[in-house]
């Protein structure tokens, strides 16, 4: 069944990328590279590229960072602690299609809650998915909403491990809380933090269904991904040769982020 | 509860609370932001007031507006056989790969790793040609299909499975007990909270899954909850954010339900999800 799912589609994929999708029942055509030609050329993969390596690179650090610190939080046993714990998970559980739909008013022009904070401290509205310099940036800031919570599950997993009387130790010693976090508990997170690391990346190449409620990749594909892209050529303009190839780029990432991943698999059995 | 690290008391603590808190009202305002619009009338939409009368006339209109019934028929059969199957699969397939030798079986097993990075959310323009093929677009059984074998829940269950002691094998293989037999009773009862924990897992992704589903199905008899409200809210409407609100909640309702119920559980099925 993987073999069927996973494997077969992808050799079928690399093998579709030099074909041109035939119109109308008509058998496709063998173009060769005609298709890698093309995407060369294409402004518009360009830009969702550019698009997905922006989202990439501001959704992993900030939903890392937050989870980080969300963990630290949750564990140190302050009042209303399972409270806590469930507001910044929850979004975890939720359909991103039914969270978009909730986002999608806070930036609605006019009336939005944005806006309506916005007008209250006297600034002038703003189009926030309509304009192409903030789209892409409300779409981040709902996948580093979402992915937080999600990660700091793992941290929290992590820093149950570490033991107390580590924190008494530099306390002794006289280093700062500061200090003792940095160079006493971060360090021992690194496992976990390369894990996240991964999903991170995985996630930040795979994550589209915000993109149909809030955008729709636009405006002028200001704020498509990658995946989206393929969808849009594949299933709008059922141009399924150029999407496999495509495909075929998204792939080479998450390769990327798979060769990580060994490299992480290798690590960890260092540590033990 | 276990022991709190000393840099974690103190006046520390004030600024603490104060972030924490701070963080966590950012993190649930849309929530409440939606249960607070889908249950007072529409003109409270935009304008609150403490005391604003309750109703729960938006999920009768929206109920009513799509065939939310149908969607939820749909998504509970798919996320059921989707389960049924897994459950099926991965259990014999680790315990192939816990338990026996044959001849390339590391190979096998990195070639179902793989599904760990490229998953078959990603492969959608190949594994719609192959659905065509075989004839079952737009039906329940398309969209599980690709998920059916779980690279995940393999992996997960050959960890467990390695880790039961040959000796209760041969003591039931003395007793006469067969290899499925001796998998039913001795493996399976002893997985118990992994199995648990996968099918939290389960349940919650294909709950919300969108994009596959979406590609697949074109109609009111095989899309699933996330799909039918996606078309349910685009479709113009005038734009009645009370109705949405409120369809948008009855979607993740059951699954939000669930996870407050077995929140333990749930954060749990995670952690061990993650410690590969």
């Amino acid at each position: 069944m993987i073999m069927a799912f996973t494997h077969y589609p992808a050799i079928n994929t690399f093998i579709s990328s030099f074909f041109l999708a035939g119109k109308g029942g008509a058998a496709s055509e063998f173009v060769g590279l005609e298709n890698y030609r093309f995407l060369l050329e294409d402004k518009i993969f360009w830009k969702v590229l550019k698009n997905n390596l922006i989202f990439a690179s501001c959704t992993i650090p900030l939903s890392i960072s937050l989870a980080m610190v969300m963990a630290f939080l949750v564990n140190a046993g302050l009042p209303g602690q399972a409270w806590l714990r469930l507001s910044y998970f929850v979004p975890t559980v939720l359909p991103m299609i039914a969270v978009a739909n909730i986002w999608l008013f806070f930036y609605t022009p006019e009336y939005g809650l944005l806006e309506q904070v916005r007008r209250f401290l006297g600034f002038s509205g703003v189009n926030w998915l309509g304009s192409e310099k903030t789209a892409l940036y409300c779409v981040i800031a709902v996948a580093v909403w979402k992915d937080a919570g999600f990660f700091m599950i793992f941290y929290l997993a992590a820093l149950q491990q570490i033991p107390p009387s580590l924190g008494e130790a530099a306390m002794l010693e006289g280093a700062s809380r500061f200090y003792y976090y940095r160079r006493v508990v971060i360090p021992l997170l690194m496992p976990t933090t390369l894990f996240v690391l991964v999903n991170a990346t995985i996630n930040a190449f795979r994550m589209v269904d915000h993109l149909f409620v809030l955008t729709q990749g636009g405006p002028n594909n200001a704020s498509s991904l990658l995946l989206y892209y393929i969808y849009e050529v594949s299933f709008k303009f059922w141009d399924t040769g150029y999407g496999a190839t495509l495909t075929l780029v998204l792939l080479l990432f998450l390769g990327l982020a798979s060769v990580l991943q060994f490299g992480v698999l290798e690590k960890r059995v260092h540590y033990r | 509860m276990n022991a709190v690290n000393p840099y974690d008391r103190g006046q520390a603590r004030i600024l603490d609370v104060t972030a924490a808190w701070t963080l966590a009202l950012l993190w649930s305002l849309p929530l409440l932001y939606a249960i607070w619009t889908a249950f007072h009338s529409p003109e409270y939409s935009t304008n609150f007031k403490l005391f604003a009368p309750l109703s729960l006339e938006n999920f009768v209109k929206a109920w009513a507006a799509a065939p939310f019934a149908k969607y939820f028929v749909n998504t509970v059969l798919l996320v059921t056989m989707i389960l049924v199957v897994q459950l099926v699969l991965c259990t014999l397939a680790a315990y192939a790969f816990a338990k026996y030798d044959f001849r390339l079986k590391g190979v096998m097993f990195a070639l179902v790793l793989m599904q760990l990075m490229i998953m078959p959310d990603v492969l959608i323009v190949e594994n719609y040609q192959t659905m065509g093929k075989i004839g079952i677009l737009d039906s329940t059984l398309s969209i599980g299909l690709p998920y059916m074998a779980s690279a995940f829940g393999i992996f997960l269950l050959r960890q467990t499975f390695k880790s039961v002691p040959k000796e209760l094998d041969d003591a039931a293989a003395v007793e006469g007990a067969g290899v499925l037999q001796i998998l039913w009773h001795v493996y399976v009862p002893l997985g118990r909270s992994v199995y648990l924990a996968y099918a939290l897992v389960s349940i919650s992704y294909h709950w919300n899954n969108f994009l596959w589903p979406l590609i697949v199905t074109n109609t009111v008899n095989s899309r699933p909850l996330t799909v039918g409200l996606q078309v349910f809210s685009s479709t113009e409407q005038g734009v009645d954010w009370a109705i949405i609100t409120a369809a948008t909640l009855m979607t993740s309702g059951p699954l939000l339900l669930g996870f407050l119920l077995f929140q333990r559980q749930f954060v749990q099925s995670f952690m061990r999800a993650g410690i590969k």
